[in-house]
């Protein structure tokens, strides 16, 4: 219990951390406007918290 | 390519879909489940519709990446998975078979509640359904562009699409009625069709960005070069916008129909969360990956359309037919996923929620005399996902034309989200009640019809627009995109800020402002406070009243099938180690049994209507339910306290006990002291008792032998004074009332004195006593005389064991800078390790007390070891059996110029076996 308590909390962690780097005025900030910048930066920035998420809930436990 | 060979071929796909799920729901009837986590996340894959396969495409050729909104808000949410983990359990424990079915329980079983809901469900995933017609009837179009499409009987293609997809939806989810509502069958050929379309949409993005074009940098650089392409690469200028849909996203992955029924009522264990909230992510980038090459493609190759059909027409312009085929498969993968869940879902909810409570009112049927009614909901349920495609038909023919695919999806997006505040609030929220859900869903389902969906209809010329260019009646601030003034947004999220302005407000506000009632208020506990399990058996005491078990179990025959029905109360029986329900008496417990049971079937608005036809139940009102859990969470305090003190008082007997084992031992050991006493003062007293006698009978004795009398009498008087003596010290010792006078004592003076009083008796034996001291005074604090005794004995104890002629006796004085160290070695028998621990004990003496003759009155070293302690030093033995002895003592050293005693602590000595 108290185990996926704390991973429960890391992914409450990372949906907020989610919010943050998705929400327009970051977007315009990091992504740029020209080019493949936009593209890549929002592929790029879900396919690291896709990666952390796995982590977090499948990564080793202890 | 023929129009029948893409029929037979796509007939063929749903059979292969149907022969999955009957493997699926054959091994869930043997207990053994196919459904893995992995399975659990691709079915919620089920998210993907047309929408994503054709529709994002659509979407990126518009409005660029605003697409990929659709899939970050889910993303998000599901790693929120508290709230997630805690529909899942309030939905389990409460057999919650819809979302409908969710929010009704949670206001009190509500049926008024349960129908809105169904309606703004129905209402709101009619245009949605429409998609899916809409998107494989285009699709079609694409294949077939010169119309030899399939019409039967007269009708167009996409009637024949929306029949085809009843029939098998029919086929799939009604075969047959299962009190939890799970379908483990249709959930893995959902996990299938997922693989499908993934599949099929990355073949179709690899062709384009590999084989079309040099890769992802090539397209983008081309398309870069194009002004109208180029604004595309970048992101949708409107917060607003993106920031709805993300939220509006994010709310739908929960609240659409499927969903709910995918992700709460198909989860099968709470592990598999674990798993998705990751994979189903991961499922949602790969499938976007190739979204905007696609669209980009298609508009620098001049396709044609909006650009939701690019995945199809961009193989076909290259000739690629079987590429086409397998894009055409992917999507209709997506778009009979999604209706097959989606109408089960609402129809679960149409028959439950609204037909059901409809049915029941109406006496006329005698509903309550009919014998088995699961045949009845069944066929309720059939006649349901029917009309729901029927429904979806005519809003494609109404308002379809006019739309893009993404566009109709945020309409159905959009309704969905009226159920956050009434669902969240009452997760979390107690004082939430139903006046308040009804007023909030109420308003903002009629906002979001005004804004949204009217529109839609007035957009494809169906009906007048002029509410929405010159608001109703003519009302400027009624106009239906700029509702109260409000401009500047997109219409998406207009609707949602108003709708759920008002949802939200109202939910509130009412909800703060009226009452709940009995019900409401024990349904609110449960479900807030789900994880805290003594709120969940207080609710078996919120209900009171009488039922008969016959009517209990007839009911639960009727509504589930009288096989069913039998196998649950005997499961019930076999769970709580009863034998026979039948001749119990009914309660609480059986009741919500029952009634959970009902409530798999037919809803829990509508378990709760059935069951008072056969219960007769008391009334509880608020106060008395407030008190019962209040109750509830007293007793939980009382126990906790009651915990407490039993464990103190489980400690303070153990500490009795030590006590009372340790007094005992004491005892044992005075008995002991007063018997050995006893028998030593007998020994003396005896002989000189007899030696007397002698002297007195005999006057005429020889002087001789008078005097040798007499000596011995002298002799043993005297050991009988010893041993007193040595009692009465060691009785002051112990009691602690020695009253010695503490001065400076010079050691090495002692030490020889000690020797020189104990000359004679070395001379006599012959044995040999060595001296080791230094020639300048040591100090230390302590009694002279007791500590001159403490030496004499243990000089007349290393005497008494060594061997007369051979014996070695060595003291040796060693300082330290604060202790001194005085050692009595002897070259003796020597002393066994059991017997060091003992000889420190009263009247225990070293060697075998059997055989040998006493030497001593065995006070000597207990008494030497209080005294030595007494001035804050300690004795100890150090020997081996046959390498002689040594007895120790220790006392802390006499600092010059400090005149008190010092009694410092003794340092740890492992080595000293004694120490007590």
């Amino acid at each position: 219990m108290g185990r996926f308590n704390i991973e429960r909390q890391r992914l409450v962690a990372l949906a907020l951390l989610g919010l943050v780097l998705f929400n327009p005025p970051m977007l315009h900030v990091q992504a740029g406007d020209g080019g493949a910048g936009p593209g890549l930066y929002l592929f790029g920035a879900w396919a690291i918290l896709i990666a952390l998420a796995a982590w977090v809930s499948e990564g080793p436990r202890g | 390519m023929s129009p029948w060979a893409v029929f037979l071929l796509a007939v063929g796909y749903l059979l292969l879909l149907f022969a999955i799920a009957r493997f699926g729901d054959r091994r869930a009837d043997q207990g053994r489940s196919i459904i893995t986590a992995n399975v659990y996340a691709l079915s919620l894959a089920v998210y993907c519709t047309s929408w994503t396969f054709y529709g994002s495409v659509g979407r990126a050729a518009s409005g660029g990446l605003g697409f990929l909104t659709i899939y970050l808000g889910p993303t998000l949410m599901l790693m929120l998975v508290p709230v997630i983990l805690k529909i899942i359990r309030i939905s389990k424990r409460e057999r919650l078979t819809s979302i409908a079915d969710f929010i009704a329980a949670r206001y009190g079983k509500c049926q008024s509640l349960a129908g809105l809901v169904t309606v703004i469900a129905v209402i709101g995933i009619v245009p949605y359904i429409a998609l899916q017609l809409k998107a494989i009837a285009s699709s079609l179009q694409v294949l077939f562009p010169h119309g030899q499409g399939v019409s039967l009987l007269g009708l167009d293609t996409t009637a024949v699409i929306a029949i085809a997809l009843a029939a098998f939806t029919i086929l799939f989810g009604t075969r047959h009625l299962d009190a939890t509502e799970r379908h483990e069958g249709m959930v893995a050929a959902i996990a299938f069709e997922s693989l499908v379309k993934l599949l099929a949409f990355l073949a179709v993005g690899m062709f384009v960005t590999f084989v079309l074009y040099d890769g992802f940098g090539d397209i983008f650089a081309r398309a870069a070069a194009v002004p109208e392409l180029s604004r595309l690469l970048g992101l949708e200028p409107s917060l607003a916008s993106w920031t709805s849909l993300v939220l509006l996203s994010a709310l739908a992955i929960i609240l659409l129909p499927r969903q709910f029924q995918i992700m709460v009522v198909e989860n099968v264990d709470e592990g598999h969360l674990r798993r998705s909230v990751w994979l189903f992510p991961l499922y949602l980038l790969l499938i976007n990956i190739f979204v905007l090459p696609i669209a980009l493609a298609g508009l620098l190759q001049g396709m044609p359309g909006n650009g939701d059909t690019f995945v199809l027409s961009l193989p076909l312009s290259q000739g690629r037919e079987s590429l086409a085929l397998l894009a055409f498969i992917g999507g209709l993968s997506a778009a009979t996923g999604m209706v097959i869940v989606e109408t089960i879902a609402l129809s679960t909810m149409v028959c439950n929620d609204l037909v059901m409570p409809a049915l029941l009112r109406v006496r006329a049927l005698g509903l309550e005399q009919r014998s088995d009614l699961s045949r009845l909901l069944l066929n309720i349920r059939r006649v349901a996902i029917a009309l729901i495609l029927l429904l979806g038909y005519i809003y494609f023919r109404a308002a379809g034309e006019a739309h893009a695919l993404v566009g109709i999806g945020l309409i159905s997006f959009s309704a969905v989200a009226q159920f956050a505040p009434a669902l969240f609030g009452g997760m979390y929220w107690k004082q939430g009640n139903r006046a308040g859900a009804l007023a909030g869903l109420l308003a903002g389902f009629l906002i979001w019809g005004y804004t949204l969906l009217l529109p839609s209809f007035a957009k494809s010329g169906w009906i007048s627009g002029d509410f929405v260019s010159q608001g109703l009646w003519g009302i400027e601030w009624l106009r239906a995109h700029a509702l109260f003034g409000l401009e500047g947004f997109d219409e998406i999220s207009h609707c949602l800020f108003w709708s759920l302005f008002f949802n939200l407000g109202l939910y509130v506000l009412v909800s703060l402002t009226v009452r709940p009632d009995a019900v409401e208020a024990g349904q609110a506990n449960l479900f807030v406070d789900v994880f805290q399990r003594r709120v969940t058996q207080a609710s078996r005491l919120l209900w009171r009243g009488r039922a008969s078990y016959q009517a209990l179990a007839g009911l639960l025959e009727r509504f589930l099938g009288p096989e069913r029905a039998r196998q649950q109360l005997q499961s019930y029986a076999r769970k709580r180690g009863l034998t026979q329900l039948e001749n119990r008496e009914v309660d609480a417990e059986l009741v919500r049994f029952a009634e959970a049971q009902l409530a798999g079937a037919i809803g829990s608005a509508s378990a709760r209507v059935v069951l008072a036809s056969v219960v007769e139940e008391e009334a509880l009102d608020l106060d008395e339910v407030l008190n019962i859990l209040d109750e509830a969470s007293q007793i939980r305090a009382y126990s906790r306290e009651l915990e407490k003190k039993s464990r103190e008082l489980e400690a303070a007997t153990r500490e009795l006990r030590a006590a009372n084992a340790q007094l005992r031992e004491l005892d044992r050991l005075k008995d002991d002291f007063v018997s050995t006493v006893t028998h030593e003062l007998r020994t003396p007293l005896t002989s000189i008792r007899a030696f007397s006698e002698l002297l007195a009978d005999d006057p005429g004795m020889e002087v001789v032998d008078r005097q040798r009398f007499l000596g011995i009498i002298v002799t043993e008087t005297e050991r009988l004074t010893r041993l007193i003596n040595q009692i009465l010290d060691l009785a002051k010792l112990e009691s602690g009332r020695a009253d010695w006078t503490a001065s400076q004592v010079d050691l090495p003076a002692l030490i020889r004195h000690a020797a020189t009083a104990m000359e004679q008796l070395f001379r006599d034996k012959a044995v040999a006593l060595r001296l080791d001291c230094p020639d300048q005074p040591v100090l230390v604090m302590a009694d002279q005389d007791r500590l001159t005794q403490v030496m004499i004995n243990l000089l007349s104890n290393a005497v008494k064991f060594v061997p007369a002629g051979a014996g070695q006796v060595t003291v040796t004085l060693e300082c330290t800078a604060d202790r001194v160290r005085v050692s009595v070695r002897d070259n003796g028998p020597g002393i066994g390790p059991e017997e060091k621990e003992f000889i420190f004990e009263r009247f225990r003496q070293g060697g075998n007390t059997l055989t040998d003759k006493p030497k001593g009155t065995g006070l000597g070293l207990p008494i030497s070891r209080q005294i030595v302690e007494y001035f804050g030093g300690r004795l100890w033995v150090e020997s081996e059996l046959g390498q002689g002895a040594v007895f120790i003592f220790e006392l802390p050293r006499k600092k010059d110029g400090t005149k008190t005693e010092q009694r410092e602590e003794r340092p740890h000595d492992p080595q000293d076996p004694d120490r007590r």
